[in-house]
């Protein structure tokens, strides 16, 4: 009988943004369902708090399964759900449609802000390519990090229940 | 983002749209960019602001103006903010 053998890849720890930390400012396309605009973190959480959810590009099947999860649970009725990823604000249109959701991505094609927020993931071996590795920040109206989780292993998923868990205590 | 600042619908590699950047930024003008899709179906934004789905468009809340068609923003800015202007 063959046994297949499954190894779960595991990711380096990183130094990423801890709860009670300032989350770092940044400024980049913000695209949603209609037209893309330079817009900055803080001008986001001056309208509330915010999840920030990093994923692999857009077309992943990890990025997929998690927007198709935050949609069916309607994170976008208890509070913002801003997305980042590499992928160009054109794919983050398609994805957007494709998906059905009523959330906005933050294009960061340099990948500036995996270093910022120590999600960097070169892992895939695609030359040239670094991305952000799955993580959600729970931010709110002072830019303050509430909860923070950052994907040890790939792929790995957040633990939805948890974030909602914290969601509620903002 | 200020609220009396001009807003800017433009596509990537638009002569016509870099025509009004720049008549923009020479006149110190403060505006948004929003950036739409090479598909005109593509644009209902621009087409709720001026009714059309062509770019350049802007919308000016200082004197409540919108307009597309770059020959016409560019006399409007020059007019509105240029030496001669209010």
């Amino acid at each position: 009988m063959n046994v297949v053998e499954f190894d779960v890849v595991e990711l380096p720890a990183t130094d990423h943004p801890e709860p009670g930390e300032t989350a770092p400012e940044f400024t980049r396309p913000l695209v949603g369902e209609e037209y893309w605009a330079d817009a900055s973190l803080s001008e986001v959480v001056d309208d509330g708090p915010v999840a920030l959810v990093f994923h692999g590009m857009d077309g992943s099947f990890p990025a997929t399964y998690m927007w198709n999860e935050v949609r069916d649970r309607e994170w976008g009725r208890r509070l913002q759900v801003v997305g980042v990823s590499v992928s160009t604000p054109y794919a983050h249109r398609r994805l957007i449609e494709d998906r059905e959701m009523d959330y906005q991505l933050f294009s960061d094609p340099g990948a500036g802000l995996a270093d910022d927020y120590g999600v960097a993931h070169d892992l895939d071996g695609m030359a040239g390519v670094t991305e952000h590795r799955p993580a959600v920040f729970l931010i709110d109206g002072d830019r303050t990090v509430r909860y923070a989780w950052v994907s040890r292993e790939w792929p790995e998923f957040p633990d939805y229940d948890e974030i909602e868990a914290a969601v509620d205590d903002l | 983002m200020a609220n009396d600042q001009i807003t800017l619908y433009r596509l990537q590699a638009c002569p016509f749209c870099e025509r009004v950047v720049r008549v923009l930024d020479e006149h110190d003008v403060d505006y948004e960019s929003r950036f739409v899709e090479p598909m005109h179906s593509d644009r209902n934004a621009v087409a709720r602001l001026t009714g059309k789905r062509t770019v350049p468009a802007i919308r000016d809340p200082t004197t409540g103006v919108t307009m597309s068609e770059s020959a016409n923003i560019v006399d409007y800015v020059e007019a509105t903010y240029g030496d001669g202007g209010a």
